[in-house]
């Protein structure tokens, strides 16, 4: 195979965002995604793609588990067992990845999250951090990343209000679009949480509002809250995704080539262990390939990041018994909990009108450390917003817990509160631990006989005060609304991660950015310390979850990193952080 | 499910439909129910399902959603004919789930699915295991017992209170149960949710996908029935 300048595996989010910076840069580009090439059309052309069953139910766009998935149990020492059904995340796979059918909600990182551990010292005192929790500072300001979060935004023509959220950083320019109107349960929402006191605010939302063409040329349309987001290609261009807002302009460039259905099975070192060669592949004839190349960007979905470097032998593998070791380490994901109102008959929810994020609204008062925690003895929290993302009937059927689950009294709960109920949830962060941790798994293999990725986690005490206390809030809220009747669902201590429950794709860490080789996999510009022609991106990189969706600060460490790469690694080489 | 066509040309027909329905202020097109009449005119020969089992299946789906004043039952609406097909489909080969032992079924339930059966593994045994309690209590197979006996035995089956592999059976009940709510709301064409009924007696619109011009009318009742992916109206 005739070398590339950089090899890039995956073609999501951040895989489409380095494509374009570094064939921008005028190196000659290699992708190789692991799943089928997909575009607006003909993949996500309507009719067809209204169809509940196939997309967000059987979930023809994610990744087929049949061939691949983790394993997962809840503490060390017990056997880990396959994800066998897709239930608690979906796993993106194809052109865009998880990006083709995520809902659209970037949010920018509250400062704080960005320096956690020094925030909470310094506000509470040191021991207010329990002594198993492994959170610490990115090294990163917010600062630093603003204009990159900035920046993302235009490219994918957020709607939101400037100044809306009073706990968000500071912004160098307003959101690029106006948010739509919110729809009625969102109404509902922000109008009580303005009677207790809040201020809510429209839930950015990358759903185009109206006809707008990106800093790179590409053109979105209007969102028409057709209500199938998440889990579905968008046929409008209106919600943001790599192929709506980057991939278009990198077609047809002579310095680029993607091979679709090509699966990395390894990245390629040297002898010396501490430069890579290149990636190993099979592909879409089944045929092994050595791909030569002098950069690697690592930029699949966050767990598949993790699994790479652990097969490759990139970073020394966490050991939760002795604490050493990087690679798999603090491993967190997000806690939610929902709130819904059942309201009587006369109410017309329509809770088929919507979108993943456009028409939404939130508060932000209980997130991150927005809030004094003193006197509340848990770190971090959530935010809490409203709306609906579709009301699609095999999947989002809001029922009370008394109502039976088959027979005659199932279809009268279903006839009374389908069209008539809302919905607030929570999305609260989770901490990371010295026992929750990534590794290979030493039983299960994937299709082509490599070791699938081990997970082992489960809950702490203080992500069930979290939800407690927030979910609380999202209670009183909910109560405001005066619905007929409400019904919270919120994990307890002792329920312990439940695989079954759709939660969120919000999986975290495992291949971390931090201060130096011994806290972290990867340094600041999310190079690999220990084999710096390899660059790294993704979720993976979160040393602890926060209570946002992570895709604006996913990108924003990318283009962050980006930008470095060109003005300084591409003339130097080597380490861009000396440890 | 890529084995399904798309019929395109229905959908345009269909859309037609849509256009001469609208203009002339009828709820229901005439060529709505030309479009569906003609799947319902014959009854359905199951394919993979034998003769016991298809009794089995319309018994037990007519207890998790009983024909009643409420809307269409699970059999009116077609949801057997949905779970035969689903069988004979890459899902029902268990092609959407890993598959890759050993198997571990002992660790909590909380870690998910993990028996060795796909989906069409399972129903056989399933099936099996109940009819075999429902002759061990009563003398007859399942489908031949009266109403509360089978909500008993299907109560059982859920519980995992079954005398013989009821882990097996639990299981069994979940997916059934699962694909008996697929059927019932997922879009005519994979054979369930006959005439969109089920969409209409909760209200939901299906494939319309455009709400622009209810953008700003939030809380007015959606005036409008749904339409299939074939265009079809209801």
């Amino acid at each position: 195979m005739k070398p590339v300048d950089a090899v890039i595996i995956g073609y999501g989010w951040t895989g489409a965002i380095m494509a374009k910076e570094l064939t921008d840069a005028g190196l000659s580009v290699l992708v190789l995604e692991r799943g089928p090439e997909r575009d607006t059309a003909p993949d996500f052309e309507y009719p067809r793609i209204a169809d509940e069953l196939k997309y967000a139910v059987r979930g023809d766009l994610w990744q087929p588990l049949a061939g691949e998935t983790v394993t997962i149990r809840h503490k060390p020492g017990e056997i880990a067992v396959p994800y066998r059904q897709y239930g608690s995340f979906i796993l993106g796979n194809g052109t865009g990845g998880a990006g083709a059918h995520w809902n659209g909600q970037q949010w920018r990182a509250s400062p704080n999250d960005l320096r956690i551990r020094s925030v909470y010292e310094e506000r509470y005192g040191k021991k207010f951090i329990p002594d198993d929790m492994s959170i610490q500072d990115y090294g990163i300001s917010y600062e630093e990343l603003e204009p990159y979060f900035d920046h993302f935004e235009k490219v994918t023509g957020v709607a939101g209000t400037a100044g809306g959220n009073p706990f968000e950083g500071k912004r160098s320019n307003p959101f690029p679009q106006q948010p739509m109107p919110p729809i009625l349960s969102s109404q509902l929402f922000a109008k009580a949480a303005r009677e207790l006191g809040y201020q809510p605010f429209p839930v950015p939302a990358a759903n185009s509002t109206a006809a707008y063409t990106n800093p790179y040329g590409v053109r979105m349309g209007p969102c028409n809250l057709c209500g199938y987001c998440e889990g579905f290609g968008c046929f409008l261009y209106s919600k943001a995704a790599p192929q709506t807002t980057i991939i278009p302009v990198l077609k047809g460039r002579s310095n680029l080539q993607v091979r679709h259905n090509s699966y990395v099975t390894r990245i390629l070192l040297d002898s010396s262990g501490k430069l890579a060669t290149g990636v190993r592949y099979i592909d879409a004839n089944g045929k092994q390939v050595d791909q030569p190349a002098a950069m690697v960007v690592l930029a699949s979905f966050q767990m598949n990041n993790v699994r790479m470097l652990l097969l490759s032998g990139i970073g020394k593998p966490y050991d939760p018994v002795t604490g050493k070791g990087v690679v798999g380490k603090n491993y967190a994901y997000q806690m939610v909990s929902s709130s819904t109102a059942f309201f009587d008959e006369s109410v017309n929810m329509n809770p088929f009108i919507g979108a993943g994020a456009a028409g939404q609204q939130a508060i932000d008062d209980y997130n991150a450390d927005h809030f004094d925690h003193g006197k509340h003895g848990f770190v971090g929290g959530a935010m809490i917003f409203a709306g609906a993302t579709g009301g699609r009937p095999i999947v989002q059927m809001p029922l009370p817990p008394d109502a039976p689950r088959w027979g005659s009294g199932w279809k009268s709960a279903v006839r009374k509160h389908y069209a008539h109920s809302s919905s607030v949830a929570t999305m609260g962060s989770v901490m990371s631990y010295r026992d929750r941790y990534l590794d290979l798994d030493p039983t299960y293999r994937d299709a082509h006989g490599v070791p699938l990725l081990r997970m082992t986690f489960d809950w702490h005490p203080n992500e069930y005060k979290m939800t407690a206390f927030t979910s609380a809030r999202a209670g009183e809220i909910v109560s405001a609304m005066k619905p007929q009747r409400m019904s919270q669902h919120i994990l307890k201590p002792g329920d312990s991660y439940d695989v079954r429950v759709y939660q969120s794709t919000h999986n975290t860490g495992g291949a971390i950015i931090g201060t130096n080789p011994s806290n972290s996999v990867l340094n600041r510009y999310s190079q690999c310390w220990d084999v710096p022609n390899v660059f790294v991106f993704g979720a993976s990189s979160f040393p602890q979850n926060i209570g946002y969706n992570p895709t604006g600060l996913v990108a924003a460490l990318t283009y962050f990193a980006a930008a470095k790469i060109r003005s300084t690694y591409l003339k130097t080489g080597g380490a861009l952080v000396h440890a | 499910m890529s084995e399904i066509p798309l019929k395109r040309r229905d959908f345009l027909r269909g859309a037609a439909g849509f256009a001469l329905a609208s203009g002339v202020g009828v709820g229901v097109g005439v060529g709505a129910t030309a479009a569906t009449a003609g799947p319902q005119s014959k009854p359905y020969s199951p394919t993979y399902f034998t003769t016991a089992e298809w009794a089995f299946i319309n018994a037990a789906v007519e207890r998790l959603i009983p024909n009643d004043g409420n809307g269409p039952g699970g059999v009116d609406a077609g949801v057997p004919v949905f779970l035969d097909k689903q069988m004979q489909l890459p899902y029902g080969h268990g092609a959407y789930w890993y598959m890759q032992g050993p198997f571990h079924p002992e660790t909590p339930p909380t870690l998910g699915y993990q028996l060795r059966q796909t989906p069409r593994e399972l129903y056989r045994a399933g099936i099996a295991l109940i009819d075999r309690a429902a002759v061990h209590a009563h003398k007859k197979p399942f489908a031949q017992l009266d109403a509360a006996q089978r909500d008993a035995l299907l109560t059982q089956a859920d519980q995992g209170h079954l005398p013989e592999d009821s882990l097996l059976a639990a299981a069994f009940f979940a997916l059934l149960l699962r694909n008996t709510r697929e059927g019932y709301f997922a879009d005519p064409l994979y054979g369930g949710n006959r005439d969109m009924a089920a969409w209409k007696m909760v209200g939901f619109p299906g494939a319309r996908a455009d709400f622009t011009d209810f953008i700003d009318q939030q809380g007015r009742k959606y005036p409008y029935g749904p339409v299939a992916i074939d265009g079809s109206r209801g």
